[in-house]
């Protein structure tokens, strides 16, 4: 019978089949952070029980670090104390742990992929809800809370219902200087933030084997902002290339036999989904959030929409909510909408490609006068990496200060937040009513929306921005 | 986890829409707070007045709600971040049951893990609940018949997965379950180390 992907990967994983049409399935890797892991692995230890699996978990530190430069652990007593106790948690049950001296340490959602941990075929949890960015390979990774972590823990397994299937099908290629942050923000925007409720959707078509693996992170990287807990891609040529030779890929002759069975892996050509959904990718534009939810988006030369005009009754009450909190008036032009601070980060948007594609607006500008700009790499390694490309000297002549991997900004865990009342440009994934801090208003971008508002000082793609100087 | 059979009590009704892990529990809350002192903080950017004070137009302020063991809640309740201590959070103000037309799914989930009945309902029927619990009448959730009741409305009946259903009724602990699942698991596990051993080899190469 033809199978989707979702139905090859559960298939291979479940152990058993339990009453009521829950399976128990195995997981091939569990991700932790200290935010969720020191408390999960408290609870198992407090059962007396081992990790059934410490060669199968891996663990590092980004929720609660600090991100100042050269830093090391909380900026904090009490996220110190959280961080060496993730350390010691981590050693004592022999969970490898990527740290600041080993230079592996990140976002787990960077690192995850970066190192080959996160494989074509595998299932792959995470006590956080982007864990589906690793969907990105191929791979069924979904978020689960602290009671599920500890079940990981202890058994190695999750109980698990079959979610239903969704396929998105981007049609077409998408116009020069439309970005993966621009084709799921206006997919979310069509959808709305429960579409995906129950689903796990695989992204299809051109516009996406077209995308570097960094781009499909991004894209599934934001597929709980559509309600689905799992988003994929049908791993390829770009994903074997990608994975050849990452730390913990496999390797010689063991890559080959690998890809010979993530070959295998895609969706069969008849294989029926429970829902499909056609996009248009020519039909992208430079896409922001002007409200409160992922779905609250407009393009970059659109104008704040109206609630009476533009939305149907029942959501009327929720946008006029929205647009009070972000002190926007209908009508205004989306591109004079002015800010206060930028934020380049989080598991959506801090890998090279996307340093890459901010320095590359920044270069030769400057932030416009009296606002703030940071730019937190997803990982040490991306760091790394940019420093040798001289991206961080083009970020700090442009004015960003330039700082240590963590989740920072994104969702303040670590004391990183946005002031009250101040408007910021983030490429991260959250703009809800005080994510990035009380009375933080946030706007939701890609890099080179988030790079060329900097430079503008109000909302603006590079394209608005004036020449260069010299 | 606590049983759960019947819970009979106050439902208030908080009928947004989207309501987010993040605004049930502010992460500052997550990072410096353990189980146990998460109450307090609820839904704290709607409780308090920025001075800090109670705010008295909010629901859970206002009598009879104040120790409501039923929420009514918007379509997409719990969207957002996996935060488990959301769920915690509103245990600890004495919520054992949240009616809504849709919740997001790692919330869903984690209310199951902890003995907080999720109940799907059709809005048109969340409204009317909500309705009547402003009236100040006293809703009765039945998890064994599966059934909603409330003095003056038809009962309305709901579904939920048999094994959750069980679950919750019995306050099964899962991980104690699975762990009878020992030999099967080694087994699994056996079979696939040759069938996909670059699953099994990473660790080999940590070096940590």
């Amino acid at each position: 019978m033809p199978a989707t992907m979702l139905d090859k990967i559960w298939d291979t994983h479940v152990i058993a089949t339990l009453p009521g049409e829950v399976s128990l399935l195995h997981v091939d890797r569990h991700l932790m952070h200290e935010l969720t892991g020191v408390e999960a692995l408290c609870r198992v230890a407090g059962r007396q029980l081992p990790v059934r699996n410490p060669d199968l978990t891996f663990a590092t530190l980004d929720h609660v670090t600090s991100t100042r430069p050269l830093a090391r652990d909380g900026d904090e007593p009490w996220s110190t104390r959280m961080i060496q106790a993730m350390r010691a948690e981590s050693r004592a049950h022999r969970i490898p742990l990527f740290d600041v001296d080993d230079g592996r340490k990140g976002i787990v959602h960077v690192i995850g992929p970066e190192l080959g941990l996160t494989l074509p075929g595998l299932t792959v949890v995470c006590g956080d809800s982007h864990t589906c960015t690793h969907g990105a390979f191929g791979a069924l990774a979904w978020g689960i809370g602290s009671s599920e972590v500890a079940h990981v823990l202890a058994t190695q397994t999750i109980r698990q219902r079959k979610p239903k299937s969704m396929r998105v099908n981007f049609r077409g290629a998408v116009r020069e200087g439309v970005t993966a942050k621009d084709m799921i923000l206006h997919l979310i925007g069509k959808l709305g933030t429960a579409a995906g409720t129950g689903f796990a959707i695989e992204y299809a078509g051109p516009a996406i084997r077209s995308l570097d693996m960094e781009g499909r992170m991004t894209l599934c990287n934001l597929s709980i902002e559509l309600g689905a807990r799992q988003g994929m891609i049908a791993p390829d040529e770009t994903t074997f290339r990608y994975l050849e030779g990452r730390e913990f890929a496999p390797q010689g002759a063991m890559f080959d036999r690998a890809v010979e069975a993530w070959r295998s892996l895609a969706s069969d050509d008849t294989a029926s989904f429970d829902h499909e959904v056609e996009i248009d990718s020519a039909a992208i534009r430079p896409t922001v959030t002007w409200g409160t939810s992922p779905e609250h988006v407009a393009e970059i030369d659109a104008v704040v929409p109206d609630p009476d005009r533009d939305c149907d009754p029942g959501g009327r009450a929720a946008w006029r909510l929205a647009l009070a909190y972000m002190r926007l008036e209908p009508g205004q032009p989306i591109n004079t909408i002015p800010i206060d601070r930028v934020f380049i980060g989080s598991c959506t948007n801090s890998r090279l490609s996307d340093l890459r594609e901010a320095a590359n607006v920044l270069q030769g500008r400057h932030i416009a006068a009296g606002r703030v700009g940071w730019v937190v790499p997803g990982s040490l390694q991306v760091k790394r990496d940019a420093e040798r490309e001289g991206l961080d000297k083009i970020f700090t002549q442009a004015g960003f200060e330039w700082r240590e991997p963590g989740c920072s900004m994104c969702v303040g865990a670590n004391g990183d937040m946005v002031a009250p009342g101040q408007r910021c440009v983030s490429t991260s994934n959250r703009n809800f009513v005080g994510r990035q801090g009380p009375g933080a208003l946030t706007h939701l971008a890609s890099p080179a929306i988030a790079a060329a508002s900097a430079v503008a000082g109000h909302l603006a793609a590079p394209h608005m921005l004036p020449e260069r100087g010299l | 986890m606590i049983p759960f059979t019947v819970c009979e009590g106050p439902a208030a009704p908080l009928l947004q829409a989207n309501i987010d892990t993040d605004m049930i529990i502010r992460i500052e809350r997550i990072s410096k707070l353990s189980r146990g002192e998460l109450g307090p903080w609820a839904f704290e950017m709607w409780r308090y007045t920025e001075s800090g004070a109670s705010n008295p137009d909010f629901v859970l302020n206002r009598e009879p709600f104040t120790q409501a063991p039923i929420l009514l809640a918007g379509a997409n309740f719990g969207c957002g971040s996996s935060r488990e201590m959301a769920v915690w959070a509103l245990q600890e103000i004495g919520v054992r049951c949240i009616i809504a037309p849709g919740f997001g799914d790692i919330f869903f989930s984690n209310c199951l893990q902890n003995g907080l009945l999720p109940v799907v309902v059709d809005e048109v029927k969340v409204q009317r609940l909500a309705a009547q619990a402003e009236e100040g009448r006293h809703l009765r959730v039945d998890l064994e018949e599966m059934r909603v009741s409330c003095e003056g409305l038809p009962d309305v009946p709901f579904s939920l997965a048999e094994g959750a259903r069980q679950a919750l009724l019995e306050g099964l602990d899962e991980i104690g379950q699975t762990l009878k699942y020992d030999a099967p698991i080694n087994a699994f596990q056996a079979r696939d180390r040759q069938a996909r051993p670059w699953v099994y080899g990473a660790a080999r190469s940590a070096s940590c």
